[in-house]
């Protein structure tokens, strides 16, 4: 039998820009990429997709979706959950749907996995590297009514279900879950991996579902939002770095010390 | 008048966190706050200390830590639908993060997560957060009440324990789990718990590999410290992941914040910055860390720490 795995995934700016070439639009409360940054497929989101071909390669028989809520999607940047071996890309792709708080993306995700669905497993990342709100795999649960598992290491198909190991601060637990559950998936579960040749060509081959919100029965009278983005600013730092100098590092390290102690700081 | 009902926890050893003593300073700076604390499981005999209004007591006390905080997002649902706060408050922890999450979905209402600043002042509930890993701040107006926020630890200073709050007794329903936590596979530490420690010694990729985070811990040692590390350094394998420092790691404050071989992106930063002073060693003098630093050297570690150790030592002496 066939376990049918919906992995969430949204395109987000790349977010190792370095913080010198960070910039803000304030008046348009949006950041500005640098240019010729292309957008990424949101970091932990590729650690879910790597999460659900680990059930393929642990012998499961696994049907990957990815379902993605935006605007303005780059075709390759997407694609590349495809090539890493996911079987079907559907893009729910509207005006402004970039701009919509974690209500709607929730909203829209739900309708999406409803009309889809089906599925055994939903998985999202941990949180999404731009508005880092750690919230709307949580919210899909709750609208779900499905049991929710977060910040997975690790999973397993097993007699009850689904075997998840959770990262808690200290160590990880070990939970049972029936299928289906809604999870969320962290670094910790390890390196995406790489696409193969062999991978790219089947994804250039791919065509998307590209769904439009009406295609979900939405409009955007369903998407009014719960917050309301009043400033968008880069924050000011006011330290002043001292750097202690040695003759040699060596040297510097001891200043270092003495440094710290006469600021009683050591 | 605003009415908070506050989450509050308690940690390993039983007593109140610093994050839940900071979240009372905080609903303490609203207009006119009425705040109710609930401590899902059995509150603390400190909590009954508070500067507070009341306590809610759970009269049936439910197992909150199922893993997957349904009973404690039960709980505190029922106690949203009683006391029909305006704003609920927890701190960014485990708990708060998933509970705060679920409740907020569940009635239908505004969720606001991992905030540095929260005032309604001027009539309207404001919220300050940082996103893009802590690259950019963002200030959202929420509408109408109620709404949920989780605070980031480090925020706000911890509230004093000088209040006699009232006792109010509740009955809460018992849930059936829908997931069973059926093990818990604790990292065994020594020493100082890293959030709670005064010094912490941070390692990042710059380090090259394992072993020298043996000499962060005998830094650490001498300075009556705690070691944590980048996330690049935990995904290297080069150590535990709870030792991780930053936005999806652990948030600490501690009065230095030494960083070794740590460029500082702003996601390390969003763990760390709240720290009295950050010492960086890294050998690029264009690296981020030496913006956010009070002290720095500009060097190898490798010859950087055996005299600063040294040096400590002799001091200390
Ligand atoms: C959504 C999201 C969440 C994240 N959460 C976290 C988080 O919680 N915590 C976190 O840390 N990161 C987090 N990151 C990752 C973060 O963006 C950085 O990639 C990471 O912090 C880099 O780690 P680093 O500084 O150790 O490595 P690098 O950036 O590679 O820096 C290594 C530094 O070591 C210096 N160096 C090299 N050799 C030496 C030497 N011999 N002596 C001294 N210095 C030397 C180099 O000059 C460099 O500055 C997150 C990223 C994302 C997208
Ligand atoms: N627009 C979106 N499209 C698809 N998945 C999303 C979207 N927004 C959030 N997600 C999923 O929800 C997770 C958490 O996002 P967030 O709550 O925004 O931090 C992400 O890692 C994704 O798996």
């Amino acid at each position: 039998m066939t376990i049918r795995i919906a992995v969430l995934a949204k395109q987000v700016p790349d977010p190792e820009i370095p913080p010198s070439q960070f910039n803000i639009d304030e008046s348009a409360k949006s950041i500005i990429p640098p240019n010729g940054v292309p957008p990424v497929v949101n970091g932990f989101d590729l650690n879910a997709v790597e999460g659900a071909l680990q059930l393929r390669d642990s012998g499961a028989e696994v049907e990957i979706s990815i379902i993605s809520v935006g605007a303005e999607f780059v075709m390759d940047v997407m694609k590349k959950t495809l090539a890493m071996g996911a079987d079907r890309l559907i893009l729910v792709d509207d005006h402004n749907l970039d701009k919509i708080d974690a209500a709607a993306t929730v909203k829209i995700l739900s309708a999406a996995i409803n009309k889809d669905g089906p599925f055994d497993l939903i998985i999202g990342g941990r949180q999404a590297s731009d508005w880092d709100q750690a919230h709307v795999i949580i919210g899909l649960a709750e609208a779900l009514k499905l049991p929710l598992v977060s910040l997975v290491q690790k999973l397993q198909i097993n007699e009850y279900g689904i075997s998840l190991h959770r990262v808690v601060p200290d160590g990880y637990q070990v939970i049972n879950s029936k299928m289906p559950a809604v999870l969320t998936i962290t670094n910790e579960l390890g390196e995406p991996r790489y696409p193969n040749l062999r991978g790219i060509m089947q994804a250039s081959k791919k065509i998307p579902d590209v769904l439009s919100l009406a295609d979900l029965g939405l409009s955007a009278e369903d998407l009014v939002p719960k917050l309301e983005l009043s400033k968008l600013y880069v924050p000011e730092s006011n330290r002043q770095v001292e750097i202690v100098n040695g003759d040699d590092d060596a040297d510097s390290g001891k200043k270092l010390a003495l440094r710290m102690r006469e600021e009683k700081l050591i | 008048m605003t009415s908070v009902l506050l989450i509050g926890e308690c940690d390993q050893n039983g007593e109140i966190t610093q994050a839940t003593l900071q979240a009372i300073t905080a609903a303490m700076g609203l207009d006119d706050p009425r705040i109710t604390a609930v401590f899902p499981g059995r509150p603390p005999e400190l909590a009954k200390r508070l500067p507070i209004d009341s306590i809610v007591i759970a009269s049936e006390v439910t197992d909150s830590d199922d893993g997957i905080f349904e009973q404690a997002t039960a709980d505190i649902s029922s106690l949203l639908l009683a006391k029909k706060p305006d704003v609920i408050l927890l701190s960014k922890s485990d708990l708060g993060s998933i509970v705060g999450a679920r409740l907020a979905f569940r009635a239908d209402i505004a969720f606001v997560p991992d905030c540095l600043e929260i005032s309604n002042s001027k009539g309207q509930l404001t919220v300050i957060r940082p996103v893009y890993g802590g690259s950019a701040l963002a200030e959202f107006i929420v509408p109408s009440y109620p709404a949920v926020v989780t605070l980031r630890p480090g925020s706000y200073y911890p509230a004093d324990e000088d209040g006699a709050p009232s006792i109010d007794s509740i009955e809460f329903q018992n849930v059936e789990p829908s997931a069973l936590v059926v093990d818990t596979v604790a990292e065994v530490r020594e020493g100082i718990r890293l959030e709670e420690a005064k010094v912490v010694v941070s390692g990042g990729r710059g380090l090259g590999g394992p072993e020298p985070f043996s000499v962060l811990e005998n830094i650490a040692d001498e300075l009556g410290g705690a070691v944590g590390a980048s996330r690049a350094a935990c995904d290297a394998g080069w150590i535990d992941h709870s030792h991780q420092v930053g936005l999806t790691g652990k948030s600490v404050s501690p009065d230095v914040y030494i960083a070794v071989g740590i460029s500082g992106a702003s996601q390390h930063m969003a763990g760390c910055s709240s720290s009295r002073a950050i010492v960086a060693i890294n050998t690029d003098p264009d690296s981020n860390i030496f913006r956010e630093a009070r002290f720095g050297v500009v060097g190898d570690w490798e010859n950087v720490l055996p005299s600063f150790l040294d040096a400590v030592r002799e001091l200390k002496a």
